[in-house]
């Protein structure tokens, strides 16, 4: 069966699936934050449950709108505090253990190939880079997966994504899913799995599949998922997983469509506003005047994002006025990037290091756009208004391009000033 | 929503495309969770002007892949808050579409129907029957209706309501 189809079946009790079927299938893992849990925990209570299905198996993370900007966020926080303490909620992420929650739970080790997650978040596709089939639900999905440990769903046709090659430089993961996108468009695999698959995936890093799965909500995929090969379960390996290698198979319904994508054929790639699916290579995107530039979040907040983002920054500053903001995405990215000496990097560069926060991406806080402005980020949407004011600009990258861009004050190809 | 309900009956408002959940209700609002609050903000993102031009039993029709972006169950509610009837739509980005039935928001997709209707049109919709009658241009569509699975739990009035009936 196709990777998603066989995981699906093994949690719905079935020998075989067919597209388009609906199923109720058992859940591993149910994951909200501080935005999607309020209203997951008042459906919740709804119920009259006595106690959630399984208290090892709900996670929660306070990373939207934390360390709190406002008395309601904290407020929100504070309802989402004494519904994880009265319920035991093992895995409930607050202060200092606080990560943006896709950069954290496979750092965790709460991840596993073959497994299904739901999260109050549409980026919970995320970890369909370790084989697992992850979805975003919204939060009376949460609620009713906290109380039965269960989810509806309607079985997913597929697309193949067939990878070959090896990236060029300055080119990752960010490149591979913005072209794919530009492809294919925002509903292009609308309700669908996109499967990646091919000798091309050799070349790309976990941290770099992470991006990858993380973006595939914006071609409107249910999901998206990677074969578990060697690189993966040495990752799985190092935090606590123990897991076998699994290809990605067709099975016999196959796939509704496939996507071949040459590696060497993907340059630096910028999504102009607003819509992640505009995206050209870097030498094609216009001169724009940057406000500000933000590297982090879900997407693009890992060890080896901030590493390329040293690289290309160090012994340079940031643009006279440009407001670099850099985001490691988890208390774990953070203290590596210390270790590594990035800070001194980022620092000596005129950056401003924040604590790991969805903040900025959603026009949360840490960094809000007033109108007009526009900024390149490495965030994952594009939309008028995402990042502020609904006439400020978003230009999507990844962390080398973005960096490049800090220094110049424009969008910038790196390899033009390295 | 309830496929077995009333008829609904009211003004039409004309989107495009991929209107977003940022677009519905941005991200700043998300700090509460009540409907009538978050429908005071109801497509701010796209119009500031929305909230005040939109009225109790009023129709949202939009184009291609409506409620894209986040998984934000506010957007929805959001729009049910602010009065909305009923939202007809080309296409629903899916979790929008999971969280309309899970909430009990009465959605119809149908590029056909979206076709046919114009800003300020006045429609009749009857989900239990099935059709859509568009009184201004006076033409009528039958739509087909939700698989079984799906209509058991909008007819319970949402995934909770399923729930709880056992």
């Amino acid at each position: 069966m196709s990777a998603t189809r066989k995981i699906l079946a093994e949690h719905s009790a079935k020998q075989q699936l067919k597209p388009g079927e609906f199923i109720e299938a058992t859940v591993d893992l149910v994951l909200s934050n501080d935005v999607t849990a309020p209203i997951a925990i008042k459906e919740f209570e709804r119920l009259g449950r006595e106690r959630v299905f399984d208290a090892d198996k709900v996670v929660i993370v306070l990373d939207h709108f934390t360390p709190n900007r406002d008395i309601a966020s904290a407020e929100q926080c504070a309802m989402v505090r004494r519904f994880a303490r009265q319920y035991g909620v093992r895995h409930f992420y607050d202060c200092g253990e606080v990560g943006i929650e896709h950069v954290l739970l496979p750092e965790e080790g709460l991840i596993k190939p073959a497994s299904v997650v739901i999260g109050g978040d549409s980026h919970t596709c995320t970890y369909g880079a370790l084989g697992a089939f992850a979805t975003g639900v919204g939060s009376t999905d949460v609620a009713a997966a906290m109380a039965t440990g269960k989810v509806w769903m309607r079985v997913p046709e597929a697309i193949l994504v067939k990878v070959t090659g090896r990236f060029r430089r300055w080119a990752s993961g960010k490149d591979l899913i913005l072209y794919l996108i530009g492809k294919i468009g925002v509903d292009g695999a609308a309700y669908r799995s996109l499967e990646f698959a091919g000798d091309g995936i050799d070349s790309l890093s976990v941290d770099g599949r992470l991006t990858v799965a993380n973006m595939v909500i914006e071609a409107g995929a249910k999901n998206g998922i990677f074969p578990v090969d060697s690189r993966a379960v040495r990752y799985l390996a190092d935090v606590g997983v123990e897991a076998s290698e699994w290809p990605i198979e067709a099975d016999e319904y196959g796939y509704s469509g496939e996507v071949d994508i040459e590696l060497g054929d993907v340059e630096p790639q910028v999504a102009l506003p607003s819509l992640p699916s505009n995206a050209v290579a870097v030498g094609e995107a216009p001169d724009v005047r940057l406000d500000q530039v933000v590297i982090g979040s879900c997407t693009n907040g890992r060890m080896e994002d901030l590493r390329v983002a040293a690289r290309v920054l160090k012994g340079k500053k940031a643009a006279p006025g440009v407001r670099l903001i850099i985001i490691p995405g988890s208390p774990r990215v953070y203290r590596g990037a210390i270790k590594e000496g990035l800070f001194d990097i980022f620092l000596d560069a005129g950056a401003i290091i924040s604590p790991p926060t969805c903040g900025p991406c959603l026009g949360g806080h840490m960094g809000v756009l007033a109108a007009g402005e526009k900024a390149i980020s490495t965030t994952n949407r594009n939309f008028a208004g995402r990042m502020g004011h609904s006439e400020s600009e978003v230009y999507l990258s990844n962390p080398a391009v973005a960096a490049a861009s800090a220094v110049i004050g424009m969008i910038t190809d790196p390899g033009e000033i390295i | 929503m309830s496929t077995s309900g009333a008829p609904m009956e009211g003004n039409v408002h004309i989107l495009g495309d991929h209107v977003n959940t940022d677009a519905i209700i941005p991200a700043t609002y998300l700090v509460s969770s009540d409907p009538v609050e978050l429908g005071s903000h109801l497509m701010e993102g796209l119009d500031p002007d929305f909230p005040s031009r939109i009225k109790p039993g009023d129709i949202i029709v939009a184009g291609e892949n409506f409620g894209s972006g986040s998984s934000r169950e506010h957007a929805p509610l959001a729009i049910k808050g602010a009065g909305v009837a009923c939202v007809i739509a080309s296409s629903f980005a899916r979790i929008f579409f999971r969280n309309a039935v899970n909430v009990g928001l009465p959605i119809l997709e149908s590029p056909e129907v979206v076709e046919a209707i114009e800003e300020d049109d006045r429609l009749r919709v009857d989900l239990a029957a099935g059709t859509v009658e568009n009184l201004t241009a006076g033409v009528s569509f039958s739509v087909p209706p939700y698989p079984g699975f799906m209509r058991r739990i909008i007819d319970a009035g949402g995934l909770i309501d399923y729930l709880k009936k056992g």
